[in-house]
């Protein structure tokens, strides 16, 4: 968070945007540029970013490239057959092509991921704004809240108001758009108790004293005087929870809570193939391993933004 | 002390109060007519309004939040929707199989993920410590059933033969056969926890390290095994404490996935059950009693931490 030091020149009138700094060497654009260079320098970032761009082509285009449609049953059912040059990762009990199906399934976790996890940022960043910014009852009620809804594994917490939901139907039935939105709402706890405890650090800060004393009203304090300065643990959260929200994801989608069949999603493959794991073990490795990079892949990146914005 | 007890526990029953609450309310929220949902399109209307009837889905919100309340207090948690049997009938005994999946997960990881984060602190900054810190927190980010199912592609039926795929129920069973069918989904948990203890346990030795006792030791001669074994182990494992009986309660809810993979019929299973069959009153009793063991994991976990921990605890009296 070197950003925070050059932003301190507060007393003088105006809004921060208007501010000429006294040092210009380090100008908060500089140091910010720099920051931004050791992290596109870092290894672990490279490898991360290289893996996540991969899956996110293939959700964009996936489906023009591959050599067979994913859903295909034309090569026959229970016609299991193992990796070949035809099929690279070989063939499911419906005789669809697992490499395809691989490619294809890549869209339906990006698709609600990065959404979810901006909404649960969003959502959880104003509400810890608020919770530090006014203290005492505000943040003791809210709090209490926040702790009743942690209490319960995000999974758990997600099946409960998806099965609210979708209470009225017959069976089960998800959208992408109800996934966004259950786990933006899931993910705002954990966002907002980080924030909260980085903006309860600013609180006391003169700058924010002397914004008091300016008169600004407490929305114009939180939002324009505050967020900038707690920028770099939401950006950390922000691509933590992006991590979880793949995991969150597949996992729904393994459950059921998700794409149909016979769509190509991951989760969705490794339930519908497991039991017949002694048999075509390829028909659960290879989503299996594609969770697991993807995963993988944005965590790499978040450790390397976390250990350079945590210097 | 005691004050520090007594604070802890009464926030936590507050939180606990909210999270029935809000757990009830979701429940409530959309079903509509409980009784047309559980009878199907099928029954007569005067059937449908005799099952409201009965189990009171006609009197104010409030009021049957109350009655479910001082019911579920006093451990009856009501009869399921789908066949009448008690909730609480079903639900023991998949808190006792999922509690021996959640041991033994911890068995197996605890030993290994402590020796870890303890060499990840003395060799901090040398790849190894990178290895060790990275590698933990990419298998904690790697679902749980991804994790299996890897493992039993690996040492399943498919290839090694070692460990069955599937866990079933094990209730008659003797225990070794239990701990043979469940290695496997216990191992993919340990590796999801790995990470987190590794690291609270890499931060808690590096604290120590470079604390003042651990200098004194240093200059006083003593060996260095010495050093690092009773005095940095000793206080850097605080924390890791607390973490570890914060995940036992967490697990309990987190075991959904891999209990579904494996067919193990334990909460996780129940609680996906009941959601998929709309059976609310065993997805209520799930869920509550889900957040109920981590609060009282927390809570554990924090009181043992201000016990072993001087500073918390006369702190928290002052």
């Amino acid at each position: 968070m070197s950003d925070n030091i050059p932003t301190m020149p507060v007393l003088v009138d105006g809004p921060p945007a208007a501010q000429t700094p006294l040092l210009h060497l380090d100008s908060p654009s500089r140091v910010r540029r720099e920051t931004l260079k050791q992290i596109v320098r870092s290894k672990t970032f490279i490898l991360g970013t290289i893996v996540t761009l991969f899956w996110v082509v293939c959700a964009l285009v996936g489906q023009q490239v591959v050599p067979y449609d994913p859903i295909d049953e034309s090569f026959g059912t229970f016609s299991y057959e193992s990796p070949s040059w035809a099929h690279p990762f070989g063939l499911d009990r419906n005789g669809r092509d697992i490499f395809a199906r691989i490619i294809v399934g890549s869209r339906s976790v990006i698709e609600v991921a990065p959404a979810a996890t901006l909404l649960g940022v969003g959502l959880g960043s104003m509400l810890g704004l608020v919770m530090g910014y006014f203290g005492r009852w505000v943040d003791n009620v809210v709090g209490r809240l926040l702790d009743a809804v942690l209490a319960i594994p995000l999974i758990v917490l997600a099946i409960l108001i998806l099965t609210a939901l979708s209470a009225g139907n017959e069976g089960i039935s998800v959208s992408s758009w109800q996934l966004i939105v259950v786990i933006g709402i899931a993910f705002t706890p954990p966002v907002a108790r980080t924030v909260r405890s980085a903006a309860l650090a600013e609180r006391d800060l003169d700058y924010v004293q002397a914004a008091k004393l300016r008169g600004e009203r407490p929305p114009y304090i939180m939002f324009a005087e505050i967020l900038p300065n707690v920028t770099g643990p939401i950006i950390v959260e922000g691509t933590v929870r992006l991590g979880y929200a793949v995991f969150t994801v597949a996992t729904l989608a393994f459950l059921g809570y998700g794409p149909q069949p016979p769509s190509p999603d991951w989760g969705l493959q490794i339930a519908e193939q497991y039991s017949d794991i002694s048999l075509a073990w390829w028909a659960v490795i290879f989503p299996a391993l594609a969770i697991a990079t993807l995963v993988v892949a944005i965590n790499l990146i978040a450790d390397a933004v976390q250990q350079i914005l945590d210097e | 002390m005691a004050r520090y007890t007594l604070n802890r526990i009464a926030l936590g029953l507050i939180s606990l109060l909210l999270l029935s609450m809000i757990v009830y309310a979701a429940a409530q929220v959309l079903p509509g007519n409980p009784g047309r949902l559980v009878l199907g399109r099928e029954a007569t209307p005067e059937a449908v309004e005799q099952f409201n009837d009965r189990l009171g889905f006609n009197r104010p919100l409030p009021v049957r939040y109350g009655d479910w309340l001082s019911d579920a207090v006093r451990g009856d948690f009501g009869a399921n929707y789908t066949d009448g049997r008690a909730v609480t009938d079903d639900l023991v005994p998949a808190l006792q199989r999922s509690a021996l999946l959640v041991f033994y997960a911890f068995v197996l990881c605890v030993p290994l993920s402590i020796l870890a984060g303890v060499i990840a602190a003395v060799r901090r900054g040398k790849p190894l410590d990178r290895t060790i810190t990275v590698a933990g927190l990419s298998l904690a980010v790697i679902p749980d059933f991804v994790l299996g199912a890897i493992l039993v592609a690996l040492f399943g039926p498919a290839f090694l033969n070692w460990f069955p795929g599937i866990a079933g129920v094990l209730d008659g069973f003797p225990l070794l056969t239990k701990l043979d069918s469940l290695f496997l989904p216990a191992l993919a948990l340990a590796l999801v926890l790995f990470g987190y203890i590794a690291r609270i346990t890499r931060a808690g030795t590096i604290e120590a390290l470079a604390a003042d006792y651990t200098r004194t030791a240093t200059l006083k001669g003593l060996p260095r095994r010495r050093v690092l074994l009773t005095h940095v182990v000793r206080n850097g494992l605080l924390p890791t404490v607390a973490v570890v009986a914060t995940q036992i309660g967490y697990l309990f809810g987190g075991v959904v996935a891999i209990e579904k993979l494996f067919g193990y019929p334990g909460v996780g299973l129940l609680t996906l059950t009941a959601a998929q069959l709309k059976n609310f009153p065993a997805l209520l009793a799930a869920v509550l009693v889900i957040g109920i063991l981590y609060f009282v994991a927390t809570l554990l976990g924090d009181l043992l931490t201000a016990a072993l921990n001087p500073r918390i605890r006369l702190g928290a009296e002052r």
